[in-house]
């Protein structure tokens, strides 16, 4: 018997009560087997109809929004200031808010969570990895909020004695807590991606005459790529995502300047700050929070699209 | 082996030099992630140790800090997990089995499975919108902890769903085979076989994802969880605060004595993660061994 056939027996096996006429003692159906099926099935339509919810929702809100906003004034405007007179919808503001942390996060986390990757999965030993990896897990559990205490009560005072002309809610600080909250997310992955890389490949460069460097840069990291890059853009999307350390550490100024130094505001922010204040559900102001979700939402979904793409099309097989 | 000439020498030791830099760096790099925590740690508790202590733990928030505490952002924190984890393991863990057990490979299992995926990364503010529009709006539940526990239930669903289907993942062909051969049923397999058998996986990924409900802020600022609750939750209906939104309030405030309250409150918060995760992890290395 093949192994193919050998896994396909149980399946037709159970069948057999409900289809199969083979079975005399079992002909009839069994009520409560299928009755916990149904259930079980009905739990995992609970993902699919949250999914539905979630993409009905917000597409509906933001074209009762677009009713009233037009979509150039929304993409293109470069004033945001929905909530007071006059109010102007243009969304580039937050859109970049959100862009220099995530890009500022990223330019910290990639290159050290990389290299983290890069120890635990070449050099660290046995020992080390069950020190270290743990600690990334409690580093990777801490909740955003105590970040955003870390970003004022630490972070920014930090930065004012090298900066003195900083604000008390800037880009910069936001940035830093949030490429060290996304940094082991990039190791823990990252690690796993090169771990997957079979060590005989190491061991052919080793043989060659390679130094260390050379296995890892050449050998190892292109080898594991696709998981690497894959880590970078979940990494990537959850910073674009990330909410309540930016708020508390960017502040609420929507804000197309290039310094960090100044105060932003995010998309997310801008959401915190909508619900946080009274904002009469209905009105244009309270259907912003759509669009603006909309908008966030698709962001990172394109995002993590891609990240499945890569993980699927480019990963590397190796028996 | 010959032995070559000087400027070969002196490239090898310059490639051999520049695989030790860059694995100090690496090293480097790795432990001050941990010095990093190590910090952050240190920081937290200077400022919060000195307001912890019975007094914070049972009394109600204040505008005046010295009288302030934490009672009913603890309270809530405790029922909303309650209620997270009667609702989530539940769904999560028959999700799970489904697709594992009875789906099979057809394009249903692919579309759900996809969608699952998805569903992990859409950021947790999308989540508490949902929670907003639907039910506290639509079913009117109101800023209730149901409204809260059902929109951190969906948050945590795809987490439980995905840890839960790798630890079924885990257990052998064999034990089925082992049962089917003996006139078991599908269920009669996947509840006295299966499902023991892959208990530990399932805590481990079900304690997990309850402690990233647990530090969860945003989804329940969106909903509404007040900050100023000066009364205990008596029931799933009645409004509440909890723990990360006490801090955020805390946080937010410009008087530096808040800020030390909101270290002591996350000395909390942190205390409770930490025994769950090392629940967590005990529980991993307990089965790791085993399955050995």
């Amino acid at each position: 018997m093949t192994q193919k056939q050998l896994t396909e027996t149980p399946d037709t096996d159970i069948q057999s009560p409900v289809s199969g006429d083979t079975s005399i003692r079992q002909s009839r159906i069994r009520w409560g087997e299928a009755m916990i099926k149904g259930w079980l099935g009905l739990c995992a339509i609970v993902s699919i109809v949250t999914t539905a919810a979630i993409v009905i929702l917000l597409v509906s809100e933001s074209l009762n929004f677009f009713e009233n906003v037009s979509p150039s004034e929304f993409f293109f405007g470069t004033t945001w200031t929905p909530l007071f007179e006059p109010s102007s919808y243009g969304v580039l503001p937050l859109v970049w808010g959100t862009l220099i942390v995530t890009i500022g996060a990223a330019v910290i986390a990639i290159p050290t969570g990389l290299a983290s990757a890069i120890y635990l999965s070449e050099y660290a030993s046995d020992r080390v990895r069950r020190i270290i990896k743990p600690v990334l897990e409690l580093l990777a559990g801490i909740p955003t909020v105590v970040y955003g205490y870390f970003a004022l009560t630490f972070v920014t005072p930090s930065l004012k004695t090298f900066f003195p002309d900083i604000q008390v809610f800037n880009a910069l600080s936001a940035a830093i807590v949030v490429g060290i909250m996304i940094l082991p997310m990039i190791a823990t992955l990252s690690d796993n991606a090169l771990k997957a890389v079979p060590v005989s490949l190491r061991q052919g460069a080793y043989a060659l005459g390679a130094t260390s460097y050379e296995v890892t840069t050449r050998v190892v990291v292109p080898a594991g790529l696709s998981g690497v890059m894959a880590s970078f853009l979940l990494a990537i999307s959850r910073a674009i995502g990330e909410t309540m350390a930016v708020t508390l550490a960017a502040g609420q100024t929507p804000n197309l300047s290039l310094s960090m130094f100044e105060s932003i505001q995010t998309m997310t922010a801008y959401i915190v700050q909508v619900s946080l204040g009274d904002t009469p559900t209905g009105g244009i102001a309270y259907q912003t929070l759509f669009a603006v979700a909309t908008l966030l939402f698709s962001i990172t979904l394109v995002i993590n699209i891609v990240s499945q793409l890569i993980l699927n099309r480019f990963r590397e097989v190796y028996d | 082996m010959s032995i070559g000439s000087e400027k070969e020498i002196r490239h090898l030791a310059k490639r051999h030099r520049k695989a030790k830099v860059f694995a100090s760096f690496c090293a480097a790099v790795t432990w001050s992630g941990v010095v990093l925590l190590a910090v952050l740690l240190y920081q937290v508790s200077i400022d919060g140790f000195a307001w912890l202590d019975w007094q914070f733990i049972s009394s109600f928030p204040s505008r005046f800090p010295e009288r302030a505490g934490i009672k009913s952002a603890l309270v809530g924190t405790l029922w909303l997990i309650g209620l997270v984890a009667l609702i989530s393991i539940p769904v999560g863990v028959s999700t799970a089995l489904y697709l594992e057990e009875f789906a099979g490979k057809g394009r249903f299992a692919k579309v759900i499975e996809v969608n699952i995926a998805n569903l992990a990364g859409v950021p947790s503010i999308v989540y508490g919108i949902l929670g907003l529009a639907i039910f506290v709006r639509y079913f009117a539940l109101e800023r209730s902890l149901v409204s809260g526990a059902l929109t951190m239930s969906l948050l945590i669903l795809p987490v439980i769903i995905i840890a839960s289907r790798e630890a079924i993942k885990m257990v052998p062909m064999s034990i089925r085979y082992a049962a089917y051969s003996l006139g078991a049923t599908k269920w009669q397999t996947a509840w006295a076989h299966v499902l023991p058998s892959s208990f530990p996986g399932i805590m481990t990924g079900v304690i997990l994802a309850l402690s990233r409900a647990i530090g969860e802020t945003a989804p329940l600022v969106m909903i509404g969880a007040l900050t100023f609750v000066a009364f205990l939750p008596e029931g799933p209906m009645d409004s509440f605060t909890a723990l990360p939104i006490q801090i955020y309030n805390w946080v937010s405030r410009p008087q530096e004595e808040f800020h030390q309250l909101a270290a002591a409150g996350i000395i909390i918060l942190l205390v409770v993660l930490l025994i769950m995760n090392a629940t967590a992890i005990y529980i991993r290395n307990k089965t790791e061994r085993r399955l050995k």
